[in-house]
This record gives structure tokens, sequence and C-alpha cells, in this order.
């Protein structure tokens, strides 16, 4: 068995429960494992019980459990809802809050703040203290993630080291000297990677799991040289966006279901005009305004069929943070060379998942170059091709008027309504999409994981692959996961799912879509596995679950 | 070699329509420009859907035919692409004042150095005859048979309220001005906005209406906040008053895409930063 340990960590929101969390996964991180860390709040600003679970494993790890083996508890509410799931857990309570519990560490976080003069927002600082010592987590380890990822480190550190010492070891978590990895959000991944994908503007609207992209690229927005816009609502948004990419700027918008709504009239209008730009959209659990703060896998359908008309979009569907970066990278090269909408379709389990990152950022891959046919004069923004894809030039380009247009038009970007014309644009652009599926080929669509020649596989899309991938492991099962949702890779799907008998779909929505896509392909599925209450699948859950429609 | 300005495409404007003096007005402003030794290479037409919008075929220059109500922000993301271009939107009142209402206060509150020019012609002709937000009490069109009930706002007012920093009227009859004041608001660094009262020979026909009621401001001070307001509530686009013409209001004040780094960054630069930024992550 792998070494493994979870942490979970409670409080109420104001606690600072997420800042905790991450601290412990960078411990982790320190003392050589993978970790993955969930962070569980509802949708307020203060009150109410927030969570997080920190898994560290020798193995990498996409997945939390719910049963931890520590407990930090800042509130009695923290020990209520979890202990009882948790056997033989190990409780660390802040005394203050927390009714004692026999043999539990305990420390007054009131108690050690006076005695530092030290504010209250650093009472999690006794909490890691108190832990890293019950765990058995040296102190030097304690220190240089403090000093590396804390403000006003040393103060920090004091309390911390209070804690530290007014407690006991209970339960060792064994250090495997490996090197520590980078810890990043699913959504800092997505961010990275269309920065290494030439991003240079990005436009959002706030909106819950989506916009701590926009949070995090604001920040970095000096470092990599971006225009980084809130405007006035998701209709601005996308057509921002496409403004942007009229004039030559690889740009990104990022949203959830709600505000993708609002774009959609601007998707079918980068589909017609052919406007290059990349759409976030991290789902949340719906309709409506649904669970804010949740999860789901429910707007797959929305994502491929959303707009008016028929037109060719990717939407690449990444599982964690690693294929986050990387896939949001091919999102923005292919967006730009096919001249197409392209989606990067995450959920709030990735976006606001805390992930080791184990990319090489350093390849020396190109741009993928919109401009490589050159421009012919007289230019026509829509020059028919073979593969469809017309040479690209920008307003401001000597000689060149380049007319982009929402209407049917010809080769010139002027409006025309002529039947003959209308069909040799629309294949036009239908041939985008032939290149587009022949392109995607390079970059290996489909994942096959688990045991590759077993005869019952799972087939799963997204975040939800980390608890297939585990489940599988204990089952003897294959995993097939598309990342590429659209255009469909209905050979490589086809190839990866070769000699399956029993093919079970997992996915968090309550009708199936990936199932159902699947289906249109000749690809029937013999059960499927769904959840939809805004809860990811845990690997044990899944377990469960898979059992119950193994024959 | 002077560009051709206008292209091959068919006109299907009415006879008499206001869109074609507003057409020449500003083929006569990229012409000069021209003259002046500016490249119209650099200069994007953003227009909306309606009848105003087909500018975007017939003149030869680089444009964007949007979808109604949008041409604000596709003219703000081309500006804050590339600062160099000047961009001018062509929208209608039904574009600007109904469907983009949102995107043209925000427009005016940031100070997009765009131009917009309305078209406004207080009626829906494109879908044949229904009010818009600037049509007067008791308009009848096709979808209010019975007259409207809700009075127009006033965009010249609303404009003043959310922070334009050119604001000006001009009318389709009155070519000569209206020239001055498209060539000033584009030369006017800042969101500039041109209210044009504009007839509709098919739908709306307020030639008469106008002729007698419109007059050229003189002696105006247009720096003066106040003396605008005043303006621009003479006449409240509902009950008889004058009309006021030409610049109203105008103020400098920083534009939103001077806010905007225009430094772009190398692949190598990208690289080293993507990696400095993962240490300080680990």
């Amino acid at each position: 068995m792998a070494k493994e340990v979870s942490v979970l960590i409670g409080g109420k929101a104001g606690d600072g429960i997420n800042n905790a969390g991450a601290m412990i996964a960078r411990m982790f991180s320190h003392l050589g494992y993978r970790v993955f860390m969930y962070y569980d709040y509802p949708s307020l600003i203060r009150g109410g019980h927030n969570f997080a679970i920190v898994r560290a494993s020798e193995q990498p790890v996409a997945v939390h459990q719910n049963r931890a083996d520590f407990i930090l508890a800042l509130d009695q509410e923290t020990v209520d809802l979890h202990q009882s799931h948790c056997p033989g857990c190990t409780l660390v309570i802040n005394s203050d809050r927390v009714k004692p519990v026999d043999g539990a560490p305990s420390v007054s976080l009131t108690a050690l703040l006076t005695a530092e003069a030290a504010p209250s927002i650093m009472g999690n600082s006794a909490m890691l203290g108190a832990f890293a010592k019950t765990a058995g987590i040296p102190w030097e380890k304690v220190e240089s993630v403090f000093f590396a990822h804390m403000p006003k480190a040393e103060q920090n550190l004091r309390v911390a080291r209070r804690a530290y010492d007014l407690v006991q070891t209970v339960r060792v978590v064994e250090p495997l000297h490996r090197a520590a990895l980078p810890l990043l959000t699913g959504n800092e991944a997505v961010g990275l990677g269309l920065v290494k994908g030439g991003l240079a503007a990005y436009v959002s609207y706030p909106m819950t799991p989506s916009s701590s992209i926009l949070h995090f690229l604001a920040e970095q927005k000096d470092r990599f040289c971006l225009k980084v816009v809130h405007p006035e609502n998701e209709i601005a948004v996308i057509l921002m966006a496409l403004g942007f990419a009229y004039a030559g700027t690889r740009t990104a918008v990022g949203t959830s279901g709600g505000g993708f709504c609002l774009m959609t009239e601007g998707l079918s209008f980068a589909g017609m005009a052919e406007f290059p730009v990349v759409i976030v959209m991290s789902q949340r659990t719906g309709p409506s305004t649904g669970l804010p703060t949740y999860s789901g896998q429910a707007d797959l359908h929305f994502v491929r069929s959303a707009g008016q008309g028929e037109f060719a979009r990717l939407i690449v569907a990444p599982a964690d943070a690693d294929e986050a970066y990387v896939w949001s990278k091919i999102a923005m090269d292919c967006a730009w060379e096919y001249q197409v909408p392209a989606f990067v379709l995450i959920d709030k389990m990735l976006s606001e998942g805390t992930y080791s990152f184990t990319r090489d950022t350093t390849d020396d891959e190109t741009l993928a170059d919109p401009l490589r046919k050159g421009i012919a004069m007289p230019y026509a923004r829509y020059r028919d091709t073979p593969d469809g894809i017309s040479p690209l030039a920008f307003p401001g380009t000597k000689g060149a008027i380049v007319k982009a247009n929402s209407y049917a038009h010809d080769e010139d970007g002027i409006t025309i309504e002529e039947a003959p014309v209308v069909l040799q644009m629309t294949h036009k652009r239908m041939r985008k999409e032939e290149s587009l599926i022949s392109g995607l080929d390079r970059y290996h669509p489909v994942n096959l994981l688990g045991v590759p020649d077993a005869s019952t596989a799972l087939l799963c899309w997204g975040s939800t692959r980390g608890a297939c991938v585990e489940a599988a492991g204990r089952l003897g099962l294959r995993v097939v996961q598309p990342v590429v949702l659209s255009p469909f890779p209905e050979r490589q799907v086809k190839e990866a799912l070769a000699g399956v008998k029993r093919l079970i779909v997992v996915e968090e929505n309550a009708t199936g879509q990936l199932a159902a896509v699947a289906r249109q392909y000749g690809i029937p599925s013999d059960a499927r596995v769904l959840n939809y209450d805004g809860r990811s699948f845990t690997p044990d859950e899944l377990y469960e679950r898979i059992q119950e429609v193994m024959h | 070699m002077a560009r051709t300005l206008i292209t091959g495409a068919q006109n299907t404007w009415c006879p008499g329509c206001g869109n074609f003096t507003l057409q020449h007005t500003l083929k006569n402003v990229l012409a000069d420009r021209e003259t002046e030794g500016k490249s119209l290479d650099d200069v994007v037409l953003v227009t909306g859907i309606g009848c105003h919008a087909k500018m975007a075929d017939y003149l030869n220059i680089n444009s964007v035919y949007t979808l109604h109500g949008r041409t604000i922000p596709v003219a703000t993301g081309i500006k804050l692409a590339n600062p160099d271009l000047t961009v001018i939107c062509c929208a209608g009142d039904g574009d600007a004042y109904a469907e983009g209402l949102d995107h043209l206060i925000f427009a005016a509150k940031r100070n997009i150095d765009i131009t917009l020019i309305v078209h406004n012609n207080q009626v829906y002709g494109l879908t044949t005859g229904q009010y818009t937000p600037t049509s007067p009490l008791g308009f009848k069109g096709k979808s209010t048979p019975s007259g409207t009930t809700e009075y127009p706002f006033n965009p010249v007012e609303l404009m003043l309220a959310s922070g334009a920093t050119y604001i000006a009227r001009g009318y389709t009859k009155k070519m000569p001005l209206l020239q001055t004041l498209i060539h000033d608001g584009i030369a006017h660094k800042g969101f500039a906005f041109i209210d044009v009262l504009q007839i509709c020979a098919t739908f709306f026909n307020m030639t008469d209406y106008y002729q007698s009621r419109v007059y050229e401001l003189t002696g105006h001070d247009a720096t003066d906040f106040e003396a605008a307001c005043k303006k621009a509530r003479e006449w409240d686009y509902n009950r008889d008053a004058p009309i006021a013409l030409g610049r109203i209001y105008q103020r400098m004040l920083p534009t939103f895409d001077s806010h905007y780094p225009t430094r772009s960054i190398t692949k190598e630069e990208r690289e080293e930063r993507i990696t400095r930024l993962l240490k300080g992550s680990v």
C-alpha cells in the first residue's frame, strides 16, 4: 500500500480554512508527498461551515477521500459533522470553541495569540503548529513553508511554535525524502496554460467557480504583460474578446453556466465571423443559480450545442491541473490555427482543487502561426481555401481591408444572400472542422488508463477521472477518458474501447450526457453511474457504486 | 493613390433615407483624413444591426459588422488590443439605446477612446416600424398600434450623467455641421458620443418637425457642465421645444485604453516567468 494520509480542517466561513488547508498541503508537499486539496464552502461570506480536505499520497492524487486521519477542528461543528465519518482519526482541537475530547491535542488559540500579542487572523498558525507536532512533522519543514508562503512569517511562526511546543506527537506522517512540487489550483493551471499559449488579454465577469482565474491573471498581469478587463456583463465580455481577436490579440474569457448563457450570441458570432477565442467554462451545480460553490458536469450538451446555427468548435475537458495547463495551451493554439471558438470545460472540483503540478513548462513548442499562409492582395478575410482556413490579417496591415461580418458573407466579408455563395462559404467553414479533426490527432485526444486490456471499461470525462482511475485500479478495470469532447474523437474513443464487453459511464449529472454523446457515435453503454448532488465522487464511493453495476 | 471609399455592394437604403447623408459625411471625413496623410488602414468601422449597419458593407475600410446592440464592446476590445487604431462605431437608436444600453453607459463611464455615431431615427426601420427608446409618447408602430405609453429617454442627458467626455447632436439635413462634429469626435481623445437626428423616409419621416425646431449652438461654453445640462434638457425628445445642434459638452480625462500596457512579452520571457512563478509555488 502506498503511504497516504488525509487531513480535514474545518471552521466557519471567515476562519481562513482555504488558506490553512493550503499550508497543510504545502507541508506534505515539502515532505515529498503528492497532494490534492478539496475545499468545501457554502455560498456566503461569513458564518456557515467550511472545510478543506488535504489528501497526501506517495502516488499522484487528483481527488480526496471523505475519511480523514486527522481532523483539525476550529469549532464544535467540525467535530459534530465529520468525526463519525472518520473512525480512528486523530483530533486536534481549538479549546476556545470545541468541547474537550479525551486524548485530543488541544490548544487555546486566544491564549496563544494573547501571549504573542498577535492579531486573531494568526489563529490558524497556532492550529498549524499544533497539527505539525501531532503529526511529527519536523519544525524545519514548518519554518520553510511559512517563510515561503506566509506574510509576516516570523510572528506567525512564533504563534505556531507555542502550539508546537504545547502538544505531543500522536501519529507520525513519515517523510518521503522527495523534492517538493509546485502546488496549483486548477484555475491557476488554466491561467498558466493560456499564458503559455500566448494569452495577451483576459476578459471576465466574476462568477464562481471561474472567478479565481480572473483574480490570478489580474494579479499576474504585470508579470505576463496581460490586459485584464472586467466589463459590465458577460455579453460585453465575449464581444470585447472578439474585438481583441479581430485586432490580433490572443484572448480568453472565463465564466460558469449562467454567464455562459449570456455569451451564446457572441459564440455564434465567433463561429460565423471566424474569430479565434478561448472560453473557459467552469461548471457548477445547475440549473440556474443552482449550487454556486459545488461541482457538476451537467453543461456538456449546452456547451456542445450552444449558439444558433452550425459551426465548428473545440471543447477540451482536462481532468487535473497538469492537463488543465497542457490543454488550455492547446485550446489557445487550435483556436488561432483553425479560427474557431475553443472551450476549456472544467468544473468546481478542478477549478478550486489544489494539485501537485508535475509538468515541465520549458518545452520548446512554438505557437501556431495564424499568418503562416501569407496574405495575398487584394486581401479577402474569408478567402476560400482547400482546408477552409483563410489567411488571417488584422486591421492596421498595410493595404489590407479586413471586413468581419456576422451576416452570411462572401470571401471579402460583404453581406450576401445568394444561395450559391451561402453554400460555398458554409462548406468552407465546415472544411475547417475536418481540418481540426485531423489536426487534433497529434495531441492524443483520448486517454487510455487503468488496466488497458480489461474487458470492463469506465468511460468518463473531466475531473471525475481521478476517482475513476483509483476505483478502476482496485477493480481491475480499463478507463477511457476523452479529453476532447468536440469534435468528438470517435475513432480514438473506439480504438481505446476495442475489446470491451461491458461499458460503464461515470459522470456527474442526472441524465448521462457523455453516455448520450457516445451513443450518437454508435458507442452504447451498459450502465451509468451518475452523481448530481454537487459533491464529486470520491474513490471509495465510486468503488461501491461501480460494484453495483459490474455485472 | 487615394482609395475608392465606396465598395461595390449594392445599396439598399430607401430613397431619401438619412443614412445617405451619414455615408457621404463619413466618406468626406475619411477622404480628408487621407488628404492629411493619415492612413485609412488604421481606421476600423464597427456597426450594429439595422439599416444604419449596412455602412459596414458600403464603406471600403476595415469593418466589423457585429450584432444588434454590440458595437461598443467589440470596438472597446479592438481599441484595447491596438490603441493605434481609430475606432468608429455606427449604431442605431435601437442598438445603442435599447439592446446595448448597458454598454453605452459603461463606454461613457470608462472614457474608452472610440467614437459612437448613433443614427437616431426614433424608429426601428429594418424590422419595419416599431417604437424605439427615443420614440415620442404615443408613437403608433406595429408593436404599439394604440400608441406607446412610455416616454422616451433623453440620450444626451444620459450621456452627461454617465461621464461621456464628448457629447454632440447632429442632424442629417445639416451636413456641414455633422461633418465637423464627426471629425471633432474622432479627434477627441476619449469617448465621443454623437446623437444624429436622422429621418426614416419610410416609417417615421420627421423632416418637417426637425426643420422648424433645430438650431445651431452659438456662444455655448461646451466645457461648462451645467450649461451643457441645460442645453441637453431643452428638448427631451418628446415635447415641442427648440432642438440644439452642435457640440454640447467636452472635457479631457485620461482614457480607459491608456491605462493598459502596450508592451508585449517574448516567448523566452514568458517561459522564464512561468518557471519563476512555479518555483514560488513549491
